[in-house]
């Protein structure tokens, strides 16, 4: 009986509406290509999701404190210049430089801490400097991935595609660490009451620092990764990860306020975004409306859970 | 001495003024002659679009923390298309351009204020949702249209009167008029309030919903416009055309000594800040400082003046 009221709760809808969107994009896009449904089909269309999926994961990161990353992006993108050219050519240097980049991470989530600023303010003016910096590194696309990351992100186990083991082992990775562990509930604990947890007696500062810079493993890891699967690199390679990793953590059931966030959600929602823009071109609809059928796509799954939220209130 | 230093401790906007005159003066000494003189006129041009932006986005911040319009610079870049559209190249219809202008304004802000209010989502991503529909369709409608602004239209966003450019004028106007409807009328004094303390407010009789609807609309109203004299600018529209007013429309607000946090803005401040961020691009353009490097140092300065000004409410 229990089990079956748990079915029809507004928890239960809320919890599975990251996957019901991805699996009814998926029918839509299966529906109109059949010959999607295969392991070739899959890897085609879920390659470019893992990059998106890791910066969603890291831009999941800062909203869990209450903060949001405006240069995740650009971030991304110097990234994958760093990766096409120091990573490759002086892997010592290239490596120092992915190091030094996590620091200055965790230095701005200490500065937004101790000072109280704006995150938005602050991420957008380092927006700036990351997309500067990948000028310099890189003034025109050009450089070549390692070969040591390519062969990496195109291997091609047995029966399973690529991609999804990767995108179900990010989920499964992140949200154990996240939910499942007590540090998980410490981090989480900053987004929903950060005197509470001052007053147990932890570092809110030590603990924002930890989350800025995983957020810079994360968004390491999405530029390696593009750069494995793009083999060249340029200063905008990623600049709309900015916005579609904020869509993907909010698709995903994650929340702006209280630590509230999804991991597993959050890799749907990249995954769901991803396979919306394929969906596009098998409808044969010019790439034009891409954008504009993510923004959708966003929308609808927002007033469903308005719709979810409004039937319990309403109990 | 002691009168400066208190004036500017309660006007935080004029620091603004001083970095920009700073950054000029600079500038000036190194090209030295006339320079000085033409690039304070060319400063004049560009700034008035980040001014006309910037007011817009000033409001929804005031609204106090998440109140912020990412929508802005789709909103140009389909306003600047769809104006474009209408007149067509023709004098005569300028006006109808205007008005269509104005109307896709009024469209997002109603579309950006219905999904905060029927979805109850943040506002940062109800205009974040709204700005992919809004540049879709400007990239839709606007893809291989180049079609040359109006030559009036032209005239009017180019033309300098003894090295005055027209616009600045009127955005001068716009700006005192914007001040006024902050600071002496019975909305702009409700903004603020909404800022402080909306609870406080919707008790006080403020019809809050009202006013964050008037907010949103004048928003993308202001980017409407600022899309429509933009095009007469550049000749035209481009699709990408409203790329940098994202930062640009936050910076010069925060820079300008408003609160991030809401509750407390000034106009003047949005002029000073538009004046100084053109003049340290020009700067460091003259100063020969590479591309990169640019967007480093400005990157650079905004994180640096948030640090220095502090924010002393709650994040974002």
């Amino acid at each position: 009986m229990n089990g079956l009221r748990f079915f029809a709760s507004a928890r239960f809808w809320r919890g599975a509406l990251p996957a019901l969107s991805l699996t009814f994009v998926l029918v839509g896009v299966f529906w109109l290509q059949p010959r999607a449904m295969s392991y070739f089909g899959l890897n085609l269309l879920f390659n470019l999701a893992v990059p998106i999926a890791l910066a969603t994961i890291a831009q999941m990161f800062v909203i869990a404190v209450n903060d949001l990353d405006l240069s995740i992006g650009s971030f991304v993108s110097l990234v994958a210049c760093i990766g096409a050219t120091w990573l490759r050519d002086t892997p010592l240097l290239g490596i120092a430089a992915l190091l030094g980049c996590v620091a200055v991470y965790a230095a701005l989530g200490a500065l937004i801490y101790i000072r109280q600023l704006p995150s938005i303010v602050v991420t957008l003016g380092m927006s700036f400097v990351w997309s500067g910096c990948a000028v310099l590194l890189l003034p025109t696309p050009g450089g070549s991935a390692p070969d040591w990351i390519r062969t990496l992100v195109s291997y091609k186990p047995s029966y399973v595609p690529m991609p999804l083991l990767a995108a179900v082992a990010l989920g499964l990775v992140v949200h154990f660490g996240l939910m499942r562990t007590s540090w998980g509930v410490l981090m989480r604990g900053v987004g929903g009451n950060e005197k509470a947890i001052t007053r147990a007696g932890w570092s809110v500062l030590k603990l924002k620092m930890v989350m800025y810079a995983l957020t810079a493993v994360f968004g390491i890891l999405a530029g390696l990764t593009l750069v494995g699967l793009a083999t060249s690199a340029d200063a905008n390679i990623a600049l709309r990860y900015t916005l579609l990793s904020i869509a993907g953590v909010i698709l995903g059931g994650g929340e702006f306020v209280g630590g509230r966030i999804s991991p597993v959600g959050a890799v749907l929602g990249a995954m769901t975004l991803t396979l919306t823009a394929s969906f596009l071109s098998f409808l044969r609809i010019s790439p034009d409306w891409q954008i504009g059928a993510q923004g959708a796509v966003l929308i609808i799954v927002l007033a469903l859970r308005a719709i979810v939220n409004r039937l319990e209130a309403r109990r | 001495m002691r009168s400066i230093e208190t004036f500017m401790r309660h006007h935080p906007w004029s620091w603004s003024f001083v970095a920009a005159f700073l950054t000029w003066a600079a500038t000036a000494a190194y090209i030295s002659g006339t320079g000085g003189l033409a690039l304070a006129s060319t400063a004049l041009s560009f700034s008035t679009f980040f001014v006309m932006v910037g007011i817009g986005q000033m409001f929804v911040i005031t609204l106090g923390p998440g109140n912020v319009d990412l929508s802005i610079p789709s909103t140009i870049t389909l306003s600047a298309v769809v104006s474009m559209m209408v007149m067509d190249g023709s004098n005569a219809m300028i006006v109808p351009g205007f008005l269509a202008a104005i109307l896709v304004g009024t469209l997002v802000g109603l579309f950006n204020y219905g999904l905060i209010r029927v979805l109850s989502i943040p506002p940062i991503i109800a205009t974040m949702s709204s700005s992919f529909l809004v540049q879709s369709s400007a990239i839709a409608l606007g893809r291989g249209v180049k079609i040359k602004p109006p030559a009036a239209l032209e005239w009017v966003a180019t033309a300098k009167l003894t090295g005055v450019p027209v616009l600045s004028l009127g955005v001068i106007a716009l700006a005192v008029c914007m001040a006024i409807l902050l600071n002496r009328t019975v909305y702009g004094r409700s903004v603020t309030a909404f800022g402080q303390n909306t609870r406080a407010a919707g008790l006080a009789g403020v019809p809050i919903e009202r006013i964050r609807y008037l907010t949103y609309s004048l928003s993308a109203v202001l980017a409407a416009i600022c899309g429509v004299f933009l095009a007469g600018f550049s000749g035209g529209s481009s699709l990408n055309m409203g790329e940098e007013y994202l930062l640009a429309s936050i910076a010069v607000v925060v820079i300008g000594g408003s609160s991030i946090a809401g509750g407390n803005s000034n106009v003047p401040g949005i002029f000073g800040s538009a004046l100084f961020l053109f003049l340290l691009v020009a700067m460091l353009n003259t100063f020969g400082a590479a591309a990169g490097l640019r967007l480093i140092l400005t990157g650079l300065i905004i994180v640096g003046v948030v640090t220095f000004a502090g924010g002393r409410a709650e994040n974002r």
